[in-house]
């Protein structure tokens, strides 16, 4: 008598397994449990609260577990008119997240400064932390919002992260110096 | 007490003060000196009770350069009176805090030093409430750009870390900003140029009350 041993596929057990790269699986979860710090400074913040509500419902991606702790959020929302004054919260909050994490620069003020041309305002948040997306409005809606972070969500659907999780990540560059 | 009552009364008890000119409320100048017996007088005697506000002046290159403001409201009459006194000294002007009569004075003036670098003797905290510690200017005085100047950030660790600096704003351009053209009322409120805000002189066509300026020939 004599045993057969299966290598290899094994026809038993089809139906159970999902073969895939480590990439899309790590992203895939990654993607749809993007955790906010809501950075909010400004009117930018109460759309961001409307999205957090029931009519437009962030939670449908995945983003409703806004964090007030920086260690436990991945995407820092920028909602507002970011001072000189307020850059080196905003930059020091951005320090204590943990990697993988990413900014979203939501509305006119984060993006650019906005309306404030003046002494006392930062001239776009990517003077400080690299910024991910850039939503246009003042403020923005909340479906600007959702599908900014629908974008961020393609931004990170595309990134490589299996070469990343077995070394430290390097520190991103801010976007004005890299051109 | 009516508004005639406190006036006459007031100007028997303090000779000093003189009527200011005025397009709502009652008004008067007052002397430096005699501020705080004033504030005093107006807050026991005739019923302003509440501090609404305290601001300055910045008359740039007369002198006094320096004028506070405070506006004072009866709640029982329902009444304003505006105290205006000129600042001791140009260069460094000083006003006598008056904080102890009115706590709500504290970081109505706490702002006024920030803005125009008035210091208010007697102020239990004076430190800047808006811009940082620090910071080597005083915004709202005349001389100053509404860009800014240069200068560090606030935090030198993340200056360091990121290259960033206080920059004088641009007034102009960038993707945000809308053309300058079409009627005043529908377009967006800005500065046109950087001469309205900078201490250059302006263009013979901008300083004109009624020069030709885009909105004359524009509505369409």
């Amino acid at each position: 008598m004599s045993t057969t041993t299966e290598y290899g596929y094994n026809s038993k057990v089809e139906g159970e397994v999902v073969v895939s790269r480590a990439d899309a699986v790590i992203n895939w979860i990654r993607r749809h449990s993007v955790w906010p710090m809501p950075m909010g400074l400004a009117c930018c913040a109460i759309e961001l609260m409307a999205a957090g509500g029931s009519r437009f419902d962030i939670s449908r991606f995945g983003m409703e577990v806004m964090r007030f702790s920086p260690r436990q959020s991945d995407c820092m929302i920028v909602a507002g008119t970011v001072t000189y004054k307020m850059a080196e919260v905003v930059r020091r909050i951005y320090d204590q997240m943990a990697e993988p994490k990413w900014v979203v620069a939501m509305g006119a003020c984060a993006s650019t400064g906005g309306m404030y041309r003046s002494y006392a305002v930062l001239q776009g948040v990517d003077r400080i932390v690299p910024v991910d997306v850039y939503i246009s409005g003042c403020p923005p809606r909340p479906e600007a919002l959702l599908d900014g972070m629908m974008r961020l969500q393609e931004k990170i659907r595309n990134e490589s992260s299996t070469r990343g999780l077995f070394k430290d990540r390097k520190a991103r560059e801010l976007a004005y110096k890299e051109a | 007490m009516s508004e005639t009552d406190f006036t006459t009364a007031l100007r028997e008890r303090f000779p000093g003060v003189t009527e200011r000119p005025s397009l709502d409320l009652a008004a008067y100048d007052c002397p430096h000196g005699e501020l705080q017996d004033i504030l005093r007088y107006l807050r026991d005697d005739a019923g302003f009770d509440m501090l609404m506000d305290v601001t300055a002046i910045d008359a740039y290159e007369e002198s006094p350069r320096f004028t506070v403001v405070y506006h004072l409201f009866s709640t029982a009459r329902r009444e304003y009176v505006r105290i205006a006194t000129p600042c001791e000294d140009d260069a460094e002007p000083r006003a006598p805090s008056v904080a102890d009569l009115w706590p709500a004075a504290d970081w109505h003036e706490r702002e006024t030093y920030d803005m125009f670098g008035i210091t208010f003797t007697g102020h239990p905290d004076l430190r800047r409430i808006l811009m940082w510690d620090g910071y080597p200017y005083f915004p709202l005085r005349k001389e100053f750009p509404l860009a800014g100047h240069e200068v560090d950030l606030p935090a030198p660790d993340v200056a360091e870390r990121t290259g960033a600096k206080v920059l004088p704003a641009p007034m102009m351009g960038g993707p945000f900003h809308s053309p300058q053209k079409g009627p005043m009322s529908r377009r967006e409120p800005r500065a046109d140029d950087e001469s309205w805000t900078e201490t250059r002189e302006k263009d013979a066509a901008q300083a004109l009350p009624d020069g030709p300026r885009d909105f004359k020939h524009s509505d369409t």
